[in-house]
């Protein structure tokens, strides 16, 4: 990198402590401007999200922060170091788990373990304790000599996790994490991460496009467009949407709407064939609209905002409906950068 | 907190608690990146090891190089040996092929692992490029090395007996050439980015390779055009090395050691051994050179 970009680079001065600080970083691939001058600061053992559809520029930021894509403008520090011009000070303190897995199959579990050891200059006396460490936090302890190519996508994600804490990083980063992987061995993941958050001392920092993983994180930013469109914690964030839904099941769905309208001054509608219409509190609403409503009720269900309602309501859009439009974009950035 | 350094040691079910095992990882030094080498060229023997069919292939394809080729060429060509057996005249030039595929092979795991994903857990690891670049060109060499332990063996068979300094100086021979050619190879992998056109390069170049280096036949008296291709090929410097190192060992007339061992010029020149050498040796390091330009610019 020249010193002439350094001039034009913010500062970096506030929150030093920050596990990871981020200042208008950007990166253009080409003619696609991948991510857009985005700004965000990750403290010390927080659970960060970054939430969006494919293509909105999630990999490229993570990528940009592991060292791996260099930025064109904006700076970032990840556990104090510039990820320009520190990489290797950054390399050594951060774990990676990729989308695509990044094992030798043709190698033990174990095997697999030394060399991230040996690549990373684990004091040689600590490779053993801290192997078996992390391979019992992941579980796996007992297939460490197993060859990964006999193990199930999800025993491969958790010795990559188990790897990427290997040498004791201090942010792990995690993209995509549960990508591909069946229902019941995402939640697993999630569990083991948990518990390796309540014995490590450790910053993580996540992408998915899960919406219900995003609900694991303390914070979350929702990307789009390679652009952050808010950040806050997932309840926050939820709240800020505002209302329940209520759904009733009624004998007279067009007197149950004119009564609403009358005694409560809710508009609803028919959605999805139940009266459905928004309130704040409503588990605290139901009981006065048994009392009041006049319009027998036969079923009744509240839901709270999800994620996926804040993602709509940011966007426009739900996550589904823009990675079909993303796809495209996508498809321009993945040439713009080459298969690796 | 005290940790156990016996390697079989700790017992499965010690319990961690709150103890957690911390790693510090040390600043970047030429230790790190030795240790890195290491580790980078014991994961090609342990692959090499757990690859049977890879083994047997070795074993079997000296064999049918040597008595295939050798036996076959012989029918025809016995006027022109001189009593030397043909298969003992293409026995370097065979030494020479075998550390070739073998060595090209090594290389081709790059682009295995750059598919597999792989390659990118040694990139992002905070060692220099060199150190892993380094760590897989002697994994090849050494994964060649036992190749040419099996072509060293059977050399009674075609007529070249155990003599200690010819062991030596063939193994010597193999060893560097196995080195050049995984340093091309390594060399090539950073730009080809997919198995199949890897393989389609190296078919390209092995054969014509083999072929101009007179492997299989001696290399004075050539027409011009084939001459000039036969001095250029580099495999050329590392046959001529090998029958000049087999053929000072064997006992054979003088007509025919000036008939099948005429040595590489230059216009007039006589290339020695040495020179040979060292035009592998200078191709190897020169490839190497790139190959770590090559990887290191790699993000």
């Amino acid at each position: 990198m020249s010193t002439s970009d350094a001039i034009l680079l913010p500062d970096l001065a506030p929150d030093q402590d920050a596990a990871v600080l981020v200042r208008g970083l950007g990166k253009r691939f080409d003619e696609v401007e991948a991510v857009r001058g985005i700004d965000f600061s990750v403290a010390p053992g927080e659970t960060f999200g970054f939430l969006g559809p494919n293509g909105a520029g999630k990999s490229t930021t993570i990528g940009m922060l592991c060292t791996l894509v260099r930025p064109t403008s904006g700076r970032a520090t990840v556990a104090g170091h510039d990820i320009v011009a520190e990489r290797d000070e950054v390399r050594r303190n951060i774990g990676l788990v990729f989308q695509d897995t990044t094992l030798d199959g043709y190698l033990s579990a174990a095997q697999n373990l030394r060399l991230h050891a040996e690549l990373y200059g684990v004091p040689r006396e600590l490779v053993r304790p801290r192997m078996q460490q992390v391979l019992e936090m992941v579980g796996l302890w007992d297939r460490r000599d197993s060859l990964v190519n006999t193990f199930s996508g999800g025993m491969k994600r958790r010795l990559e996790i188990g790897r990427g804490l290997l040498h004791s990083p201090r942010v792990l980063f995690l993209d995509e994490p549960t990508v591909g992987l069946d229902p019941q061995t995402r939640s697993s993941i999630w569990a083991y991460i948990r518990e390796l958050k309540a014995q490590e001392d450790i910053t993580i920092f996540m992408t998915t496009h899960y919406m219900d993983e995003a609900e694991n994180c303390d914070r979350i930013a929702i990307m789009d467009h390679g652009e952050i469109i808010v950040l806050d914690t997932p309840e926050a964030l939820k709240a800020s949407v505002g209302t329940d839904r209520v759904q009733i099941h009624t004998e007279d769905d067009a007197a149950a709407i004119a009564a609403l309208a009358e005694q409560f001054g809710i508009e609803a509608t028919i959605a999805e064939g139940a009266v459905t219409f928004g309130v704040d509190a409503g588990e605290e609403f139901v009981p006065r609209l048994f009392a009041e409503l006049g319009v027998g009720i036969r079923a009744v269900s509240v839901s709270r905002p999800s994620l996926d309602d804040v993602f709509m309501s940011y966007t426009g859009s739900t996550i589904r409906d823009a990675e079909s439009t993303a796809s495209d974009r996508n498809r321009d950035t993945m040439r713009a950068m080459g298969r690796r | 907190m005290s940790i156990s350094t016996e390697p079989q040691s700790a017992p499965p079910d010690r319990t961690l608690g709150p103890e957690v095992v911390r790693v510090r990882v040390p600043a970047r030094s030429w230790r790190g990146d030795l240790r890195a080498i290491k580790i980078v060229w014991q994961r090609e023997l342990i692959r090499f090891s757990r690859d049977r069919l890879r083994i047997v292939v070795q074993l079997v394809q000296p064999f049918l190089y040597l008595f295939v080729l050798g036996t076959g060429l012989s029918r025809l060509a016995s006027a022109g040996t001189h009593g030397v057996n043909l298969r003992t005249f293409v026995y370097p030039g065979v030494l020479c092929l075998a550390v070739l595929f073998t060595a090209m092979f090594s290389a081709a795991s790059i682009v295995w692992d750059r598919e597999f994903g792989f390659l990118r857990e040694m990139m992002v690891a905070p060692v220099r490029r060199s150190s892993l670049v380094i760590g897989k060109c002697l994994g090849g060499a050494t994964v060649a090395g036992f190749q040419g332990v099996v072509m060293i063996i059977i050399s009674p068979l075609v007529g070249v007996s155990y003599q200690f300094t010819l062991i030596v100086e063939i193994f010597a021979l193999q060893l560097l050439l196995a080195f050049a050619i995984t340093a091309f190879g390594v060399m090539a992998a950073a730009r080809v980015k997919q198995m199949q056109s890897f393989m389609a390069l190296m078919q390209l170049i092995i054969l014509p390779m083999f072929f101009l280096s007179g492997a299989i036949y001696p290399v004075s008296g050539l027409p011009r055009w084939l001459e000039i291709l036969n001095r250029l090929d580099p495999l050329t410097y590392a046959v001529d090395a090998m029958r000049r190192a087999v053929f000072a060992h064997l006992n054979i007339s003088e007509a025919a050691r000036h008939a099948l061992d005429p040595g590489v010029t230059w216009w007039n020149f006589h290339v020695p051994v040495l020179l040979d050498a060292g035009v592998i040796l200078a191709l190897g390091l020169g490839m190497l050179g790139i190959a770590i330009a090559e990887f290191s610019r790699i993000d």
